[in-house]
């Protein structure tokens, strides 16, 4: 039989626990886990004291996987199994991927998400997404000694729906639990305004290997306000190393090069390339499929000639957040350079020439990214210390709508819109007794739908026959803090409804998901019940404790009866906890959830009146 | 459940109900909210606390984006007052009004063809002149006057202020763009 818990109120049932959790920057080109340990943020490195992770995943042909420096040595021999780069194809259809140009990959037109045929079978970007995830979450529950308790993963600010969802996807298929999905200037913003305690309007220009972002943040008392984003989720340090490639292609007629002859270019490439931040020039020697030895040099001048339209590139997106935030580059008090290719001394240039102003480099650009994500999942974690209560308010970079008749978009919520966000539009019938509507639901700046991303279709069935013009469909977009959006449709006269949490057509279905986790890292059956019965575990324990510290504070909310059915979920909970089933455990803790809805919604109501009612006080004029 | 949304945007905030607002109040309330309701600080409360806190906190910014911006907070408070502006169903503007309307329609047409950002910020700033008169205007009307007709109408002229000057930044946005890719990296030897 199990044991009663008792608890005297205000007490928490369970012993002050600190929670395990990490910041994690899944790069273009590097990757990145950091935690917090004695109150500041630091990145946790390898067995080898290395702290960055090439992005790079091999699929060896005996079914093995390597991730990291062990896939990167080979890379050059065995281009069409090593994926690098994979954060490009993330959330993209082939059509996109060809724009990248000539790469060594065997694609394969997947609906929805481009895939890769490889020598263990054909993978999503988000499964060599989750290799990578899932070798950062081994090295930091390494470091510390346990179980992680959740993660905050980055992504590009400029990531659109799809990219995000596939970004969370290849998380939970890595077996994370995602406290948030945060945006990359934004987490730079956090570690660099902490450590600075600093206060006014930043410009934070962050260059990776793959995306580019500018996003201006408001720093005021401990709120760290993003009032515009913007970038390019398709430009970064990558596209310098194909500049150079490209220059020498031609120099040296290699233009048809094959695959594995254009992958040690590139990686001659990239390294010319970073020690042209140093140097006036520099060498290399590349050793062609066929024997030929090909001696390679670049200037410094060279390379900023060729370079200088990819340069000219981030400005547009930089004068264009200027403008949403409505500020003028005088009103900007700090430029932060984050990413690996801002190291670059002409676009450090460039970036001081356009902001008037030596921008600021006093933390790693490389690393700043996963420190403030670690701060954030620590303060998401419960983990925050006394006092340590500042407050993130960010946005979403691109503007959501509906196709009207036409092929027109029609915005329903803007960009640069504060997040968590919602907003409904009224749609009408175009046809005398039409049943049923179809909602495409898009992203984007454009006005015509073909020009904006397409990001879910689903339709409005059941709408009873009326003339052309009378129902009155509601839709709602909601988007959550992550940045997801959900979608919901509602006929008004009658309460017909349907709603989608948004499945991007450039995306994975749940069944899709699904597999993917059996398919994952737990092989064994047992393995995995044992895991989801761990799981199920925690989130039990999180919400009996949750619950038993709102009863300390608000009890008086409930009635009697209400009191008495609380405490019935909580006591059949606590007996699922002792069992060995998941399932049940997992319907208790719904059950419960359910249960205390409506007193977590008074509880909150309570909270927002007393804010009030504080505020009045505070207004009384002193004379 | 939905939480209890009885307050209006105003009351929300713990504003008074008025078309003047103390910008520096209205910040602080608004932060003030969040901080309370910001589903980070629910990340590891019970499903049905992080739900509330979306709900409360999607309310709190819906109420801070209607009151910061002038026309929404005027068609917001005109709307409490029992007031449709009309924006999509009444187009009827005062000739003088219409006349004006051309002549930087024209403008605009000519910055396009000239590619002119010049006389575009020019004319971004006789619009900017026009707004603030409109805006006084609007203070007046919604203030002591307790004009709301005129309040609508000066909505409905405020909201093509908004649109013109959105054409603008398309415009000034392509001749950038343009710009961009015609000419190479302007040397920073100057500013250095």
């Amino acid at each position: 039989m199990s044991l009663l818990q008792i608890s005297e109120p205000g007490e928490s049932p369970e012993p002050h626990q600190r929670r395990l959790a990490v910041g994690i920057d899944l790069g273009t080109t590097h990757s990145l886990v950091a935690t917090v340990r004695s109150s500041s943020a630091e990145c946790l490195p390898d067995a080898h004291g290395r702290v960055l992770l090439p992005s790079i995943v091999r699929y060896g042909p005996g079914g093995g996987v390597d991730v990291g420096y062990d896939a990167l040595s080979s890379a050059a021999d065995d281009p069409a199994n090593t994926i690098a780069s994979v954060k490009r194809f993330m959330g993209r259809g082939v059509a996109d991927v060809a724009k990248y140009g000539a790469l060594p990959y065997r694609f394969v037109d997947a609906p929805g998400m481009v895939g890769i045929e490889t020598a263990a079978g054909l993978r999503s970007p988000v499964q060599v997404s989750a290799e990578i995830l899932h070798c950062l979450r081994a090295r930091a529950e390494e470091s510390l000694g346990g179980e992680l308790f959740g993660a905050v993963v980055t992504v590009p600010a400029y990531f659109d729906d799809s990219q995000r969802q596939a970004t969370k996807d290849a998380a939970r298929i890595a077996g994370l639990n995602v406290l948030r999905l945060l945006n990359e200037p934004t987490a730079a913003a956090i570690a660099y305004g902490l450590d600075n305690a600093s206060e006014g309007t930043f410009a934070i220009f962050d260059l990776g290997g793959g995306t580019f972002d500018l996003s201006i943040l408001k720093l005021t008392r401990g709120v760290f306000e993003v009032l515009s984003t913007s970038g390019d989720s398709a430009l970064g340090g990558d596209d310098f190393d194909q500049a150079i490639a490209m220059h020498w292609r031609i120099a040296h007629g290699l233009v048809d090069a094959s695959g594995r002859d254009t992958r040690r270019l590139l990686a001659a490439a990239r390294e010319v390339k970073e020690r042209l931040s140093a140097e006036e020039s520099a060498d290399a020697q590349v050793t062609l499929t066929w024997g030929q030895q090909l001696h390679l040099r670049l200037t410094r001048r060279e390379f900023e000639e060729i370079t200088a339209p990819l340069i000219q590139k981030t400005l547009g997106p930089t004068r264009k957040a200027l403008r949403d935030a409505g500020l003028a580059v005088s009103q900007i008090d700090g430029v932060v350079l984050v990413g690996g290719a801002t190291r670059m001394p002409h676009l450090q240039r460039a970036v001081e020439a356009f902001f008037q102003r030596e921008p600021l480099r006093n933390l790693d650009p490389e690393q700043v990214v996963a420190l403030g994500a670690a701060i954030q999942a620590n303060a998401l974690a419960g983990n925050r210390a006394a006092g340590d209560d500042w407050l993130l308010l960010d946005v979403i970079p691109l503007s959501l709508g509906l196709e009207t008749m036409g092929g027109l978009v029609e915005k329903v919520i803007p960009r640069n819109s504060t997040i968590p966000v919602a907003r409904a539009q009224e749609f009408t019938t175009f046809k005398d007794g039409q049943t049923a509507m179809a909602i495409h639901v898009v992203q984007g700046e454009r006005e015509l739908v073909s020009d904006c991303r397409s990001l879910a279709r689903f339709e409005l069935r059941g709408i009873p026959p009326m003339v052309a013009g009378a129902a009155r469909i509601s839709v709602t977009f909601q988007v959550d803090a992550d940045g997801l959006l959900s979608v919901s449709a509602r006929e008004k006269t009658t309460g017909v409804g349907a709603s989608v949490v948004v499945k991007p057509s450039y995306g994975l279905t749940d069944d899709e998901v699904a597999t993917m986790l059996r398919e994952g890292f737990d092989h064994a059956q047992a393995d995995r019940d044992a895991r989801a019965l761990a799981e199920q575990r925690v989130e039990a324990e999180g919400l009996v404790a949750a619950i038993r510290a709102a009863l300390a504070q608000d009890a008086d909310l409930l009635s009697p009866p209400e009191r008495a059915s609380l405490d019935a979920g909580l006591a059949s909970l606590d007996a699922a906890r002792q069992g060995a089933d998941h399932r049940a455990l997992k319907s208790a803790v719904e059950a419960l959830n359910r249960a205390s809805e409506s007193f977590a919604a008074r509880r909150m109501d309570r909270s927002v009146s007393r804010a009030l009612a504080g505020r009045r006080l505070d207004e009384v004029p002193v004379k | 459940m939905t939480p209890e949304f009885s307050r209006n945007h105003f009351e929300l905030l713990g504003l008074p109900v008025s078309y003047t607002v103390d910008a520096a109040a209205l910040d602080d309330a608004y932060r003030e909210l969040q901080g309370r309701v910001h589903p980070d600080r629910f990340a590891s409360a019970s499903e049905a606390e992080r739900r509330v806190a979306m709900q409360w906190a999607t309310r709190a910014n819906e109420a801070y984006r209607t009151l910061r911006n002038p026309i929404d907070r005027a068609r917001y408070l005109l709307g409490l007052k029992g007031f449709d502006t009309g924006e999509e169903s009444n187009t009827s503007m005062p000739p003088d009004f219409l006349m004006q309307q051309m002549e930087w329609r024209e403008t605009v047409e000519d910055g396009r063809a000239r590619h002119d950002a010049g006389a575009l910020e020019g004319l971004r700033r006789e619009i900017e002149t026009s707004r603030a008169e409109m805006h006084s205007l609007l203070a007046r009307a919604l203030g002591g006057d307790r004009n709301y007709d005129a309040g609508c109408s000066l909505v409905r002229k405020l909201r093509f202020l908004d649109k013109i000057e959105s054409e603008i930044d398309d415009v000034l946005d392509a001749i950038h763009d343009g710009a961009a890719a015609a000419h190479p990296v302007r040397s920073a030897k100057g500013s250095a």
